[in-house]
């Protein structure tokens, strides 16, 4: 059983993406979108949770929502793929269930 | 709503302000002061150019206070006023101007 | 305070929203430029996510939503002099000034120099700020 998480929040205005974190099974994959890329940047007080938790999970972040925001695909955490909605629709199909971290 | 231009029909709303920024073209600029019976000349489209240029780059249409100023700055003071510019456009230069630059009625207009 | 045509009020707006992903930060910004036409003093602040609402380069395209961002940079235009970035939010996100887009006003009372409107700001420094208003808005 393979599960796609998806968190559409920022980790600093809602705790949506902890517990995820805290709850998906490793082996997990994670796509961070909307407001949610922000965990998906560099140097931020999160990062270094990103970091940790890559070993559990792969993350994927929302290209489009990236750009949007003006936030630079260079300066997201290494080993983050960034995925269209097309990537989106691939994850959801190849995953058998999809949680969203509302 | 729509406007008939040429055998086109374009999308607006209740008051005639364009649907679809893209749609726009002078043709329908011209049209729409036709209805309003007015003909655009020279210094009115010196004010709807210099709106469409400020909507594409701040993405919004300018408060009158705004463009009058603007204008000044750019055409100079005897234009940048608004006695010139209800002149030009009587039913206020922000709406009728914006209307006819194909952009939305300016933010804060009721 | 009086400008001789009425009182003038401190209006400040609070954004700690990002924008695109909820309505708060585009609705702010049109009541910022309602607000702009009464002559009042105002201030804007971003702080916390807010923050993000300022950063450069913002390309919303491929997410189908216009681009409001361009927007901030006709702030001068409608005499809004005063825009407080919390340096501790930048800092927490890893952002720095140069992520941000430069905000001026030109200053009419000086042959329309262009001058800065964006100020960083320490934590300290904005809570003072916002203790002299008389009115708050939160975004």
């Amino acid at each position: 059983m393979s599960v796609l998480h998806t968190v559409n929040k920022s980790p600093f205005e809602r705790n949506a993406l902890e517990s995820c974190l805290r709850l998906a099974k490793a082996g997990s994959s994670i796509l961070l979108f909307e407001d949610g890329v922000i965990a998906a940047m560099q140097n931020t007080k999160f990062s270094e949770r990103i970091a940790q938790a890559m070993h559990d999970f792969s993350f994927y972040v929302m290209g489009p929502d990236v750009k949007a925001r003006g936030l630079g695909e260079d300066k997201l955490i290494n080993g983050i793929q960034v995925v269209d909605y097309n990537g989106f629709v691939d994850l959801a199909t190849e995953h058998d269930a999809v949680q969203s971290w509302l | 709503m729509s406007l008939e231009v040429n055998g086109q029909s374009f999308e607006t709303d209740e008051e005639g302000y364009l649907a679809n920024l893209n749609d726009w073209r002078p043709e329908l600029a011209d049209a729409m002061a036709e209805a309003d019976g007015a003909e655009l000349g020279e210094n009115h489209w010196e004010v709807i150019n210099f709106l469409r240029s400020y909507y594409e780059e701040y993405q919004i249409a300018p408060a009158v206070r705004v463009l009058t100023k603007a204008i000044g700055k750019k055409l100079g003071k005897d234009k940048g006023n608004s006695k010139y510019l209800y002149e030009l456009f009587p039913y206020g230069p922000a709406k009728q101007a914006c209307k006819y630059a194909g952009l939305p009625k300016p933010t804060g207009c009721v | 305070m009086e400008n001789g045509e009425g009182v003038v009020k401190r209006f400040c707006y609070i954004n700690r929203k990002a924008p695109y992903g909820t309505i708060y930060a585009l609705e702010s910004l049109e009541v910022v430029l309602i607000a702009a036409a009464f002559d009042q003093d105002i201030s804007l602040v971003f702080v916390d996510d807010g923050v993000y609402q300022l950063t450069k380069g913002q390309d919303t395209e491929s997410i189908g939503m216009k681009n409001f961002s361009k927007t901030y940079t006709a702030l001068g235009d409608y005499d809004i002099k005063k825009v407080y970035v919390e340096k501790e939010s930048l800092e927490e996100r890893g952002l720095t000034a140069d992520d941000l887009q430069a905000l001026k006003y030109e200053d009419e009372d000086d042959d329309w120099a262009e001058k800065d409107s964006l100020f960083l700001v320490g934590r300290s420094e904005l809570t003072e700020i916002i203790n002299e208003q008389d009115v708050i808005l939160s975004f």
